[in-house]
């Protein structure tokens, strides 16, 4: 009885991919909520993150709003909110936006603050609008550091997801909780393989994603060649600011 | 307010539990980094493969690994030694970068003056390199303790005990309360951890308030630098 060699047995198994409760049904499930989350999250902290990031203002409130939520702890916060927002789709995933925010919102403001000043005077020297500043000279330019942020997000948000399935709904952590119920090792060990590969597959395509878009003038920065791209090649998944909560 | 003080024991008991199971890996995870960290300083490659790896690490859920680690090490699905062994893993991703940056945040000409004035590369390390790098380091560990904290309930999904148990316990009794107490039992747990390492540094460091105002301030901006430079997750 090797727990390996039947996991891979159950991976392997055609059975366990196709139908409802398949693999491939609940790999789509944890990918549609995972977007889902990152797209409210996004469309409240980016603005926001871009906001404070160009104008400086309100950045201390941000640190300590962000460092206080990176505190709270993921399965309490799902937990809760199930229990007062009752079930269903939408409380767990509010939870998880409030989770999520916390690195997006670091993430983007640190990326277009860590633009050299130099640079952002220049680009008002030459009569550039504000919003022309901020998006053709800040956010290229701290799109590194704000993709750091992403993708701290991203990993966040699918490693939470698997939680999910315990308040009851489905995901890939389904297979770790029905497999725990059930006493059945190879299926909570064959889901969280599946976890940990989605995981890592998200983030080396997000790493790669990374590098299409940067501008080709960062990747030969002048101090010092080839850093910045090695840098980048060995790119974290990053925050772990924000992983604080990863679960 | 009255289910926390009648159960006041258990949620001491459970809050211990989690205390122990956030710090020890921590320790554990200090103990192994710095020393990796100094390893890896002078060479390229180890340096290029421990930031990878540790990023890769860092990666993988912690819910997977609590449940991947019991075969690869022989345990028993309820062992803490699983909850151990995986927030380990993760302080090590963590701080084996912080520790990398640490040290980088060292002077070098301060280096070159002690080898000048005769100090041995091991009395260097410890008497320059290490209390030097110690405001980039803590920021680290700032980091590794609320994280440790908050992913240890994870693991009460699986019956290992600690602040955890009340959210899984609070929602199968439908009980909102004893869900608020586990929240806020790790709130201030995180946050004393915070002080507790606060108040660490200031005694380890006595030099960075000596000169008050601009180099406490500087120093608090090169750690924040410092994070913000974990976080993105360039090593």
């Amino acid at each position: 009885m090797n727990p390996f060699a039947d996991t891979f047995a159950w991976l392997a198994s055609p059975a366990n991919w196709g139908g409802s409760g398949g693999i491939a049904v609940r790999l789509l499930e944890h990918l549609q909520y995972s977007a889902l989350v990152l797209a409210i999250a996004a469309a409240i902290a980016m603005p926001l993150g871009l906001y404070i990031g160009h104008t400086g203002r309100g950045r201390v409130a941000a640190v300590a709003v962000a460092g206080a939520l990176r505190a709270l702890p993921t399965l309490g916060l799902l937990v809760l909110f199930a229990l007062l927002a009752g079930s269903g789709l939408m409380p767990p995933v509010w939870a998880l936006v409030i989770l999520t925010v916390p690195p997006l919102l670091a993430g983007s403001y640190a990326g277009i603050s860590s633009v050299d000043p130099a640079v952002v005077d220049g680009a008002r020297a030459m009569g550039m609008t504000e919003l022309q500043i901020l998006f053709r000279v800040e956010l290229p330019n701290g799109l590194p550091v704000l993709a750091g942020g992403v993708r701290t997000a991203v990993l966040q948000v699918i490693a939470t997801v698997s939680v999910v399935a315990y308040l009851p709904l489905g995901g890939l952590g389904r297979y770790l909780f029905d497999g725990l119920v059930l006493q059945d090792f190879p299926r909570m060990l064959g889901g969280s393989l599946l976890i940990a590969a989605l995981a890592i597959a998200v983030d080396l395509i997000l790493a790669a994603g990374q590098r299409m878009i940067l501008s080709p003038g960062l990747s030969t920065d002048s101090r010092g060649g080839r850093r910045p791209a090695e840098d980048l090649a060995a790119a974290a998944p990053a925050g772990p600011d924000l992983q604080g909560g990863t679960p | 307010m009255e289910w926390f003080l009648a159960n006041s024991g258990t949620v001491f008991g459970l809050a211990g539990q989690h205390f122990v199971l956030a710090v020890v890996p921590m320790v554990l995870g200090l103990i192994i980094s710095v020393p990796l960290a100094q390893l890896a300083r002078g060479r390229r490659a180890l340096r290029t493969a421990v930031t990878t790896a540790s990023s890769l690490l860092y990666t993988i859920p912690s819910l997977a690994l609590f449940i991947i680690l019991p075969p690869v090490l022989g345990t028993r699905i309820l062992d803490p030694v699983n909850v151990v062994v995986a927030l380990t893993i993760y302080a090590v991703a963590l701080l084996v970068r912080a520790a990398l940056d640490a040290f980088d945040s060292v002077d070098e000409e301060l280096r070159l003056a002690a080898t000048a004035m005769g100090f041995t590369a091991s009395a260097r390390f410890l008497r320059i390199d290490i209390p030097l790098s110690l405001p980039v380091l803590f920021a680290g560990l700032r980091v590794v303790s609320v994280s440790n904290i908050s992913l240890v309930s994870v693991a009460a999904l699986l019956g290992v005990g600690n602040l955890g148990v009340l959210f899984t316990d609070g929602l199968q009794r439908t009980f909102v309360t004893e869900v608020v107490v586990g929240i806020l039992g790790i709130l201030v747990l995180a946050l004393l951890m915070d002080a507790l390492l606060v108040l660490l540094e200031r005694a380890l460091t006595p030099w960075t308030r000596a000169a008050a105002g601009p180099t406490a301030g500087s120093a608090a901006r090169m750690a924040a630098m410092t994070e913000t430079r974990i976080h993105e997750g360039a090593g």
